[in-house]
């Protein structure tokens, strides 16, 4: 079969669904590989490339659709595109079916299968499919680095001969994969890195990153992030309010603040509210990520750049990743091969459309002229759920002090109840044993005393020796058959003796061994 | 006089023997205090066989000699590996003699008897301490050597299967016969009536009935442990030999015999409590045999093994600073050990940190891992505890997990449901990225799927352990 790459036609839009690398591994699958002519040129990818690389060039896009049985592109197909979906072709593609339902609608009536890439379920195996996160990936990346075109300062401190610059303090506003990302970029630059995330368990991944992670005063059961796919959910007012409450006292102090909180299918929620804006230093930035979504910041405006009144310069670019073409290209097509490996198990250049499978099930929207959107539930969640842990409360010295007292009364209480419940068991063996048992008794307990006191102080690493040198003196019993030996009767002789030979054996080689294992031990 | 001087040896051999146990704290100390054991051993046989009593004392000394070259021979013979097994085999001996002790204890009372109704003398120290009891003290005898048979034999057949199980010649999973621990109970059962009828009537079927119970007591119970508690089981029957020398000591009425037992038996049993803390589980439950059933359904492992080849760790570990290498039983059975220390040096020589993370229960004896790696000449001072290196993952850049299954396992902390919940583990997971060295998909030897092998930063390294060090060696060139 043969997958074909049409150039994309949103304007702006610079990725491609196909490099010259992707294209050789689709080979290896067993599929053909077209492309429209110049459709890999703003990322970076000539036709010539493309070329040794042994894909068809294809001169015009009409061409190119009828021709191919599998079409991979980035965004989702024009009126103009969706039109020359016919039956039997695969159209791979990101398609958010939520907004683009007629679409969708009409290529099931014509009969094709669509796998939207943005659909792609988010389980552990579909990590390598998941174009979401690998464009989240590029937008966190390049919101810091858009924020220091438009940042004057350095973001790391120096002392420099002319003078000392502080450090920039940057407040990431959401630790999703574009957050993690724009966390780990600016704190590898050398920025002083804050983060804020509703989820509290993101706080390790966050911290992980090199970031400060920004904790709420709040007592609430905090949701567990793994209930939605590991997506954030809306939070409650209360919590909100608190959130709010916290930005507003660090914005003073920020100079770049990065936002990307998105809930999903829903306006992206306002957490950068105007007067945080207004009480912001002259010169700050603020990028907002979420602002295809109406934006985390409501004067964000959509794919523009404005400067507020007291100069904070407000990002709201949403083309990101098409901004990074040639690297956002080359993670999309990557993901897409991933894809068709999927849709290929038996390498043969052929599709097969496994609906059973999870993660083909749940990217599908189309197929066999049915829309197939929305997906049932994945037979197998997201992520595990995190066990809540349960918090010591922080005691005070009193307390502590109180809590000292108690358990040393404790084990006063244990140990003297011990020893006079062993004191009262020994005297009662007393009364009814004779002397004579007696004395052997004492010995006994006295060394049993002596072995767990000696014992406590082995070494864990030791415990193999002191077993083979256990063993070697408990062949002390050889002691009873030397006294038995010399008794007259037969029976008795002949079992001592062989007391005698088996406990020679372990004498012997209980000690060596242990020497043995012992020479071994050096130090360096 | 020569008594006295008997007596003296026996408490100089005493000392000794404690002092040997207690320089065991350090490895220094440890090749001094192994000394003082066979001296204290020497002396204590040199006094019995000069000292009143003792009969044939050619025939003893022709006896040992014959088994001390045999005892020599397996001492240098046997491999470190094989170290487990050998133990269990050598405890076997301690428990078979001490039955056989006891039973000559049984037939010199008997002797005895027969002589004072006879109203002849009698020879031999022993016979002459019987001779000289009362009523009392001589059903106190006969309870003493009823128990010294009994735990001997129970120590004996239980170290018999354990060193079947340790060396691969009895399956290691846990059986037991249909009936399970009602058998056992009722052996044992029978046993305490025996003692009665044995304290009773004084006379040689109980014993042996007695004998033949405890016999299966101890194959039975051994039978129902799994591999996976096999340090257990090896430090509990090391603590059953030293009982029964006690026991036996109480018997013959000497007092060495008693300290050395009760040394050795609370040696042993406080390696057992410590090898329960380890895995998290009372010493019941270890006894009782068989990884107990989880109490709900275990919890479900997501996403896959991503394996990788010796190119990739080879790259990760040229990369990285600091290498913790958790070794287990796998690095045992694959005599792994040279190349792990042969890796250990080269990654040291390259200026990195190298460090072992040992868990108490790796491997198949207490302290296994530890000797195996001193044999292969890695120093000690790098070989860490759990409690000392777990702090440690996080900050790690390579975790190298070869052939440990359990010990690693996050479900431990993460999954209540899971048979292992709650078991102290090693953190390897934390570590930036973690290495798997296994022969195959498999579980752990308690059946359990562990998460770790699932997880993002994990990689698995297939193939056998001696063999993927052997290429990676010869990667890093």
């Amino acid at each position: 079969m043969k997958i074909g790459t049409p150039k994309e036609l949103a304007p702006g839009e610079a990725r491609v669904a196909m490099t010259p690398d992707s294209a050789k591994q689709l080979q290896k699958l067993g599929y053909t590989c077209a492309i429209e002519s110049g459709a890999g040129k703003a990322a970076g990818f000539a036709d010539a490339a493309y070329e040794e690389a042994g894909v068809e060039i294809v001169a015009d896009a009409g061409t190119l659709w009828s021709g191919s049985d599998i079409i991979a592109k980035v965004q989702p197909p024009t009126p103009e595109e969706a039109a020359r979906l016919t039956e039997g072709k695969l159209l791979i593609s990101f398609f958010w079916p939520v907004q683009n339902e007629e679409l969708m609608k009409q290529a099931a009536e014509a009969g094709a299968s669509v796998i939207a890439m943005d659909m792609v379920p988010r389980i552990s195996r579909a990590q390598k499919m998941d174009a979401l996160s690998s464009m989240a990936n590029i937008a966190g990346y390049r919101a810091v680095i858009e924020a220091g075109n438009n940042f004057g300062r350095f973001f790391t401190g120096q002392v420099t001969a002319a003078g000392k610059v502080p450090p920039a303090k940057v407040l990431v506003v959401g630790a999703g994969v574009a957050g993690l990302a724009a966390i780990g970029t600016s704190a590898s630059l050398g920025a002083m890195t804050y983060a804020f995330d509703v989820r509290p368990e993101v706080a390790e991944q966050v911290e992980s990153m090199g970031a400060e992670f920004v904790y709420l005063d709040f007592e609430e059961e905090q949701t567990d992030g793994s209930e939605s796919g590991g997506y954030a959910k809306p939070s409650s007012p209360e919590f909100r309010e608190a959130q709010l409450a916290k930005f507003r006292e660090l914005a003073p102090e920020m100079d770049i603040v990065i936002t990307t909180a998105l809930i999903p299918n829903r306006e992206a929620p306002e957490l950068w509210t105007e007067d945080m804006v207004k009480s912001m230093k002259r010169g700050s930035v603020i990028v907002d990520l979420a602002a295809e979504k109406g934006g985390n910041c409501k004067l964000t405006v959509k794919d523009d750049k404005i400067v507020t009144d007291n100069g904070v310069t407000i990002v709201g670019y949403t083309d990101f990743p098409s901004r990074m073409a040639t690297q956002s290209s080359t993670l999309y097509a990557t993901n897409i091969r991933h894809m068709m490996t999927d849709l290929t198990p038996e390498k043969d250049g052929t599709v097969n459309h496994d609906m059973e499978d999870d993660v083909i099930r749940g990217a599908t929207v189309a197929h066999a002229k049915e829309v197939t959107f929305p997906p049932p539930p994945p037979k197998t969640k997201a992520i595990a759920a995190a066990k809540p842990k349960p918090k010591e409360p922080e005691l005070t010295p009193e307390e502590k002090r109180a809590k000292e007292v108690a358990a040393f009364k404790a084990q006063t209480k244990q140990q003297v109840t011990l020893l006079s419940v062993g004191a009262v068991l020994l005297l009662g063996v007393g009364l009814v044993a004779p002397a004579s048992f007696m004395q052997h008794f004492i010995v006994f307990v006295l060394a049993v005393f002596v072995g767990f006191q000696v014992i406590w102080n082995v070494s864990h690493s030791l415990h193999t020796p002191l077993m083979a040198v256990t063993n070697a003196i408990s062949s002390i019993i050889i002691l009873g058959a030397l006294m038995q030996i010399g008794s007259g009767s037969a029976i008795v002789v002949i079992l001592a003796a062989l007391s005698v030979f088996m406990t020679g054996i372990n004498i012997f080689g209980g000690f060596l061994v242990t020497r043995r294992m012992l020479a071994m031990f050096q130090k360096s | 006089m020569e008594f006295g001087f008997t007596t003296a040896a026996y408490v100089v051999a005493a000392v000794l023997f404690i002092l040997s146990l207690g320089g065991l704290s350090g490895q220094e100390s440890a090749k001094r205090a192994v000394w003082y054991g066979i001296v204290g051993m020497a002396l204590a046989v040199f006094a019995t066989l000069i000292g009143p009593g003792s009969g044939l004392w050619w025939l003893s000394v022709i006896l040992i000699a014959a088994g001390g070259v045999i005892g020599v021979y397996v001492a240098k013979k046997v491999e470190m590996t094989g170290m487990p097994q050998l133990v269990a085999a050598m405890h076997s001996l301690v428990g078979l003699a001490a039955v056989l002790v006891g039973y000559n204890a049984h037939f010199t009372m008997k002797m005895v008897a027969r002589a004072q109704e006879a109203g002849t003398e009698v020879h031999g120290t022993f016979a002459e301490l019987v001779a000289h009891k009362t009523a009392v003290e001589l059903n106190i005898l006969s309870v003493e050597l009823f128990l010294g048979i009994f735990i001997g034999a129970v120590t004996f057949t239980g170290s018999v299967i354990a060193y079947g199980k340790l060396a691969g010649k009895v399956t290691s999973a846990a059986k037991k016969l249909p009936g399970g621990h009602m058998l056992n109970l009722t052996a044992a059962i029978v046993s305490v009536v025996c003692l009665f009828w044995y304290v009773a009537t004084g006379g040689f079927l109980p014993l042996f009935i007695m004998t033949l119970a405890s016999l299966f007591i101890g194959y039975h119970l051994i039978m129902g442990i799994g591999g996976a508690d096999m340090p257990v089981v090896v430090s509990m029957l090391n603590s059953y030999s030293g009982w029964a020398a006690a026991a036996i000591g109480f018997s013959l009425g000497n007092d060495l015999l008693i300290v050395v037992g009760a040394l050795v038996g609370s040696s042993g049993a406080i390696l057992s409590y410590i090898m329960c803390k380890a895995m998290n589980r009372s010493f019941i439950s270890v006894i009782l045999g068989g990884f107990g059933g989880s109490a709900g359904p275990a919890q479900e492992v997501e996403g896959e093994q991503v394996a990788i080849d010796v190119d990739g760790v080879a790259n990760a570990l040229e990369e990285a600073d600091s290498v913790i290498i958790v070794p287990g039983y796998g690095m045992a059975v694959a005599q792994a050990q040279n190349n792990v220390a042969e890796l250990t040096r080269k990654l040291r020589g390259q200026g990195k940190e190298v460090r072992f993370a040992i868990h108490p229960v790796a491997g198949r004896l207490p302290g296994h891992m530890n000797v195996l790696l001193a044999e292969a000449k890695v120093p000690y001072d790098i070989v860490l505890e759990m409690d000392e290196i777990n702090e440690d993952f996080p900050d790690t850049d390579v975790v190298i997990v070869i052939g440990s299954n359990d010990i690693v396992n996050p479900a431990a902390q993460d999954d209540p449901n899971s048979p292992i919940a709650g078991m102290p583990v090693l953190e390897v997971w934390k570590a930036k990225n973690v290495f798997v060295s296994k022969r195959g998909q498999g579980t752990g030897y308690s059946g359990i799927e562990n998460p770790l092998f699932f997880k993002d930063n994990t990689r698995m390294y297939y193939g056998d352990a001696k063999q993927s060090i052997g290429d990676l060696l010869n990667k890093l060139g």
